[in-house]
């Protein structure tokens, strides 16, 4: 008699006339599988195993806490050093030159545009700005494994994944000055972007609103059978919100083809990780959720491209959500509103901007490589900060829309009563014309 | 049919017909804890109707993010005295999903149902009509059924409708409320109030059950006063039907809202204040709320909390002896 004959039976005589034959499979598949995976030996003589419905496992006859101070921290995964050497040659991507080179330019591009729009928001010209300093690599490496169409849910510091898709300079710009050319309309602060054409659901403030929602258009793609998945950025601070809880639990439970990227930076605002939580960071409550789960060093962008490749290829083939925590520093302050040398040292903040920054980790790939030097170095640094300045000052010099379309899409057409506040606003405004600003809008009469 | 048989039928006819269509919430799958979705997961698999876990955070938003996909997602909340933690994906991300994208993304294929109102002895958590508070977010829409054709009618509008919907189904009625109901596919405007019978000396306003216990009231009032009630179910709570009730209190010059929910900050208040800026001019009385009493929702002192046909009708009394 067989191992699986013997448990069969077994199973058989003791359930016989009390469970239906659908239980009685179950269970010997159960059991099975328990057999063929444990490394635990039977903690009893009478091979008797739990069967509540609500876990899979086996008895144990000592008390044991599980403690997780016990447990050893997830590995973070590199696959480039700071050198810029890579680490083990099956980790090497190899991807050609001219992808890298696009990587380093997307990445110092991003750079040039957070410090230009961050020093406008000092001297007031836009309202707000939020920078991507020392997390370029994990937009970057990000992206450049998706495909194009994947649908991106992001937080609002991946302006990088907008980049590498294609979102001009004039596109950024437009949005944080709320200018008659931006596709938003000029509703949303700076840096709430979204790109229809380039599959980038808009940004929205509330964090980690965007996390079930990723896994609900997973879960749509899934239907559709389009072959693509969704990804979906928060930090670590917004994984501590209830929404973050289900979307994983979403995702893993009707199996949504999602990649849940986490960057973790060591700050939500002023809040360091030691009170933001007390577990093995974000990467172990992935398999807590029953998902597939990977660690990296977000300052390598090798190592984020090779991660999310995988997890896309899971994503795709397994209808299965993925979790990639990647470790990373903030290195600017949260945002515009905020000096984060009130809570934080500037020797820290040092050491990540000059040891250990995904740009400079890069640069030194690509000139041990024989892609740049010096000289591209000076030339590229020159044209970008060209190319932004272009842009920013167009973009101030636009117009913003017309005030009717504050009125327009809260409905997919305008009802009676917007209607009619809209008409009374114009006559108000009409009115009292010279107490607006109207010469900085386009034309309302 | 009966009221829940109604939604089945409005829910079959959707999957039917649009293939991108999903059902999903807690104990939706083996037919729901009010028999609402009973049959159509054999019918049409359980990738299309399926539990979810039990969060109503999560159900909302994972229905945005179908909807933000572009296919139809009906979610349903299993008491709407549980919406609440679904709140701040209703208010701050369905409703302003469209509005903040520029028109670049929206998730009008969501509709959330939830069942809604008193049953009875449901106490605190079984009992709430939470309307007015959804009434303060621009768009979505908010939406209550009297009865089972309506109930259909309006729930079919809601799915294919373009905006996020909420769909409020007052639980007391689904197995009480046995109307003749098309079989076919048919759908009845959002945002039209409907006059279900004319008067000329009192208007009374409501929606759901409550129209159930005003057109009791319009019966007493005749009978007891000879006094006529021109009867009017608001149906869509947002964006609501001005003008139907401006018409008829144009003509009554007087108005009595009656609903379940509590008085302070219900949407009478809403209706009231705004007829009173329409029709100043053609009210001979102060306008009357008939409503719950600001108090949680009590369980053995229900009687005493409802706004009853009794309640309505000293308040329709005050109204003509003004």
């Amino acid at each position: 008699m067989s191992v699986m004959q013997r448990h069969f039976f077994q199973v058989y005589v003791k359930s016989k006339g009390l469970q239906t034959c659908h239980l009685i499979n179950r269970r010997v598949f159960h059991r099975l599988s328990a057999n063929l995976y444990s490394q635990n030996p039977p903690t009893s003589k009478f091979d008797e195993r739990p069967e509540f419905p609500g876990s899979k496992s086996e008895f144990i006859s000592k008390l044991k806490f599980i403690d997780p101070d016990k447990v050893d921290g997830i590995p973070v995964y590199r696959a480039l050093g700071r050198d810029g050497k890579i680490l083990e040659d099956s980790e090497d991507p190899k991807l050609d030159s001219e992808t890298v080179i696009k990587m380093y330019k997307d990445m110092t591009l991003l750079n040039t545009m957070d410090r230009i729009l961050y020093e406008s928001q000092r001297q007031g010209r836009i309202s707000f700005y939020m920078t991507n300093y020392g997390e370029e690599g994990t937009h970057i490496g990000s992206a450049a494994a998706l495909d194009q169409k994947d649908m991106v849910f992001g937080q609002y510091r991946e302006a990088g994944v907008l980049m590498w898709r294609g979102f001009t300079l004039d596109q950024f710009m437009d949005q944080c000055y709320g200018n008659e050319n931006d596709i938003g309309k000029g509703r949303q602060m700076p840096v709430h972007y979204g790109s229809k054409e380039m599959n980038f659901m808009t940004i929205s403030s509330p964090l980690a609103t965007q996390m079930p929602q990723a896994a609900g258009a997973a879960y749509a793609y899934k239907r559709a059978k389009n072959g693509l998945c969704v990804i979906c950025y928060f930090g670590e601070g917004a994984a501590s919100e209830g929404d973050a809880h289900a979307a994983f639990n979403f995702a893993a439970v009707l199996d949504c083809p999602v990649i849940f990227f986490c960057r973790n930076n060591g700050y939500a605002i002023s809040t360091p990780v030691k009170d933001q939580y007390r577990g093995d960071g974000i990467a172990s409550r992935g398999i807590g959720y029953g998902m597939p789960t990977v660690r990296v060093d977000g300052n390598d962008v090798f190592a984020v491209y090779n991660a999310v490749k995988s997890a896309r290829d899971m994503c795709v083939a397994q209808n299965r959500p993925v979790l990639i925590e990647a470790m990373t520093y903030r290195i600017g302050h949260h945002s515009t509103s905020d000096d984060s040398s009130a809570y934080r040292s500037v020797d820290e903040v040092s050491y990540w901007d000059k040891q250990d920054n995904p740009i400079s980790r890069l640069r030194n790939y690509m000139t041990n490589n024989n892609f740049w030097d010096e000289e591209k170095e000076k030339a590229w640094k020159l044209k970008a900060r060209k190319l932004v300045m272009k842009s920013f000052a167009e973009a101030e010099n636009r117009k913003r829309p017309n005030p009717e379309e504050m009125f327009n899409d809260v409905y997919d057409i305008l009802p009676k009563h917007l209607e009619e506040q809209k008409n009374e606003m114009k006559a108000h405004v009409k009115q009292y014309k010279e107490n607006y600003p109207l010469e900085h809008y386009d034309k309302l009469f | 049919m009966n009221f829940f048989q109604s939604i089945t039928s409005a829910l079959d006819i959707v999957l039917e017909k649009d293939p991108t269509s999903v059902i999903f919430g807690e104990d939706v799958a083996f037919g729901g804890v009010f028999r609402c979705t009973v049959g159509l997961k054999d019918k049409y698999g359980k990738e299309r109707v399926f539990n979810s876990p039990l969060s109503e955070q999560g159900i909302v938003s994972f229905g945005i993010g179908i909807a933000a996909a572009g296919a139809t997602a009906i979610a349903e909340i299993q008491f709407a005295d549980y919406i609440f933690p679904a709140f701040d994906q209703i208010h701050n991300e369905a409703a302003y999903f469209r509005y903040r994208s520029g028109n670049q993304f929206d998730c009008g294929g969501l509709t959330i149902r939830a069942p809604s109102g008193a049953v009875g002895h449901g106490a605190i958590y079984h009992s709430q009509s939470p309307e007015a508070y959804f009434a303060h977010i621009p768009g979505i829409k908010v939406v209550v059924p009297r009865g089972p054709i309506q109930a259909k009618g309006l729930l079919l509008s809601c799915i294919r409708d373009k905006n996020p919907c909420i769909f409020f189904e007052p639980k007391i009625l689904y197995r009480s409320a046995v109307e003749d109901v098309p079989f076919g596919d048919y759908m009845i405007p959002l945002s039209e109030a409907e006059v279900l019978s004319e008067g000329t000396d009192v208007t009374l306003v409501g929606w759901g059950t409550q129209v159930h216990v005003l057109r009791d009231v319009a019966l007493m009032a005749q009978e007891k006063l000879n006094v006529s009630c021109e009867l009017i179910d608001l149906r869509t709570i947002l964006p609501w039907d001005v003008d139907t009730i401006a018409k008829s209190v144009v003509k009554t010059g007087k108005l009595l809202i009656a609903h379940e929910a509590p008085l302070t900050g219900g949407f009478a208040a809403e209706i009231a204040s705004t007829i009173q800026s329409e029709c100043f001019l053609n009210l001979e009385a102060p306008i009357q709320r008939v409503c719950g009493y600001d108090t949680p929702f009590p369980h053995v002192f229900e009687p005493f909390y409802m706004p009853d046909k009794w309640r309505c009708f000293e308040a329709v009394k005050k109204l003509v002896g003004y």
